[in-house]
């Protein structure tokens, strides 16, 4: 049935033209100075934008480089799409609050850039080292990006937490990643996979630290310390890139490492990962609840996002895993729609980032109140909504898998964490109305138009991306 | 006394607890912090590079190689952050780092 992987370099044809765009876009910025860094953002957007086209021009099927342990299925087109479109909405979203701030350096786009390359890697690693290597490239631009507002106490400080929690959970991956490579014999994901029925309690050891710095990256409990004071800290632009594509190549990565590496003791994962989408649904919806700043809830808001998205993977089938790339797509709309309403936040003194100051949006700029309750009436899973959709699919694959109390808790948490997102929408529509905002920059305008029209209209057509999702949950088994 | 893989192995694991303790129950600087990251990384080498002698399986060393380079990359952008965290804040103590809860 599955026809023979081709093998190339060819495969890595996004991954060159980003490499090499972020070398050149990186001279050009040090020969230019400090003029016009605008340029370099357009410049980057277009790479990210050629890059994305490659992914969909590749031959299809499967196709393998460096003996396996780099590879390019529907799986990885689906992922890799989203986070090329996440991080090109991010730099988008980042140059009128720049220019505003008068915090425009070059080095921010190209970070974002070689950040994005890194997460390429990271969907289509196929070993350990792959995995590591990608996972690194990833972070470490990351780092430099939550402290890239120099002079402010706050980003630094969310830079070194972030800085010093990421390396920490690397050093857990790596163990056990180590553990997992002296046990089976091997770095390959398919070879793990032949040799791990047999490995005994060595592998699971491995299994629960390599499992561990997954969770980190995806911020799900009990390794999610860091995401709030970091999402406050950094600035707002790099929150919004923070929230979107990294989760979707952490995603990803715990996906393929779980579903591939590990089939043949799924048992013993499964309990690991329904654990984890339990703790963070419950503590994504309760702990929000208290939240006056708009950027902390986020962060709530998307670690129950992620226990919602591991429910999918929790059931371990092939459904499943289906739900779990129409969440992620479904997740990067809201959250970027979002917060492009959150970088609108503006007036006189600067940005504001307290709850309190939507008061009486709908009166003051009544088009962004609606398309943002849209947007929070979706991330409470609300029908028609996307966010209904999202939740419904792996839902319903935990539940044919027989898992009825984790997707029992899930609809309790949905319900709980539906009371904060109501909340906004109330102070948005019911509060006597606050100062106006500035007027919204057109770049803002058009990625919460995409965002919440996307959210709104799904309902008419969801095969559209649901088949698509499909069709790459299937290429995984 | 033969050493054989399980010392290698317990060597590794104490070197890894202590890295991890380094970082948790430190309330002196973040430098420490930043050596008990280096400590995990090693530990892990050893791990690495135990297992490869153990299999007779280069992969493990190749590994290790790639590890001790990516912990260079990460302690220069760990050390850069930490300057510029210094320069707004005047301070590197651990208990200073609480701006935000959390």
């Amino acid at each position: 049935m599955i026809a023979a992987p081709t093998t190339g370099i060819i495969a890595l044809l996004p991954e060159f033209v980003l490499a090499g765009g972020a070398m050149v876009l990186l001279m050009m910025g040090a020969f230019r100075g400090e003029r016009s860094p605008a340029v370099t953002d357009v410049l980057s957007i277009i790479l990210l934008v050629l890059a994305g086209v490659l992914v969909i021009l590749l031959p299809a099927g499967k196709l393998v480089a460096f003996d396996g342990s780099f590879v390019v299925d529907d799986f990885a087109r689906f992922l890799k799409i989203l986070a090329i479109l996440g991080s090109a909405a991010a730099i988008l979203m980042s140059i009128d609050y720049d220019a505003r701030e008068k915090q425009q350096r070059f080095e921010y786009s190209v970070l974002i850039v070689l950040s994005t390359l890194g997460m390429l890697m990271l969907i289509s690693a196929a070993d350990l080292i792959a995995l590591y290597l990608g996972l690194e490239l990833m972070s470490l631009p990351l780092y430099v990006v939550a402290a890239s507002h120099r002079t402010s106490l706050r980003s630094t400080e969310a830079g070194l937490k972030y800085f010093v929690l990421g390396a920490l959970s690397s050093g857990m991956l790596l163990y056990g990643a180590s553990l997992v490579y002296g046990f089976t014999g091997t770095v390959s994901f398919a070879g793990i996979a032949k040799s791990a029925a047999e490995s005994g309690p060595g592998l699971i050891f491995g299994l629960v630290f390599l499992f561990a710095g997954f969770c980190f990256k995806v911020s799900a409990v009990p390794f999610h310390m860091w995401t709030p004071d970091v999402y406050e800290g950094a600035p707002t632009p790099v929150t919004a890139f923070f929230a979107a594509a990294p989760k979707v190549a952490g995603i990803a990565m715990f996906v393929r490492a779980a579903v591939v590496a590990f089939p043949g003791i799924t048992a013993q994962w499964q309990e690991i990962v329904a654990f984890v989408s339990i703790a963070s649904m419950l503590l994504g919806s309760f702990a929000a609840i208290g939240q006056r700043n708009i950027k902390r809830l986020m962060a709530y808001s998307s670690i129950g996002h992620m226990g919602f998205a591991l429910v999918g993977l929790a059931a371990g089938t092939s459904e499943g895993v289906q739900g779990v790339l129409v969440y992620m797509a479904i997740y990067v709309t809201m959250t970027l729609g979002t917060f492009a309403v959150i970088l609108s936040m503006r007036r006189n003194g600067g940005m504001v980032e307290s709850i309190d100051q939507l008061a009486g949006l709908a009166r003051t700029h009544p088009t962004m109140a609606f398309l943002m309750a849209m947007l929070l009436f979706s991330m409470a899973g609300v029908p028609p909504l996307a966010g209904f959709f999202a939740k419904f699919y792996v839902f319903v694959a935990a539940i044919k898998a027989g898992l009825y109390v984790l997707a029992v808790i899930g609809v309790l948490a949905s319900v709980v964490g539906a009371y904060y997102y109501l909340a906004i929408v109330k102070v948005m529509y019911f509060d006597e109305p606050a100062e106006r905002f500035y007027r919204m920059a057109n770049e803002l305008k058009v990625v919460l138009g995409v965002c919440a029209l996307f959210n709104i209209l799904f309902c008419l057509y969801p095969a559209l991306l649901v088949g698509v999702a499909s069709a790459a949950a299937h290429s995984l088994f | 006394m033969i050493i054989g893989l399980g010392h290698y192995l317990s060597v590794a694991a104490i070197l890894f607890t202590l890295g991890i303790f380094g970082i948790f129950l430190n309330r002196k600087n973040i430098i420490v912090i930043l050596m008990s990251i280096e400590l995990i990384l090693l530990s892990v080498n050893i791990n690495l590079v135990a297992f490869s002698a153990f299999l007779g399986d280069i992969v493990g060393q190749v590994y290790a190689l790639i590890v001790l380079t990516v912990a260079a990359a990460e302690a220069a952008i760990g050390l850069a952050i930490l300057v510029a965290y210094f320069r707004n804040r005047g301070s590197i103590a651990v208990e200073d780092v609480n701006l935000m809860k959390g």
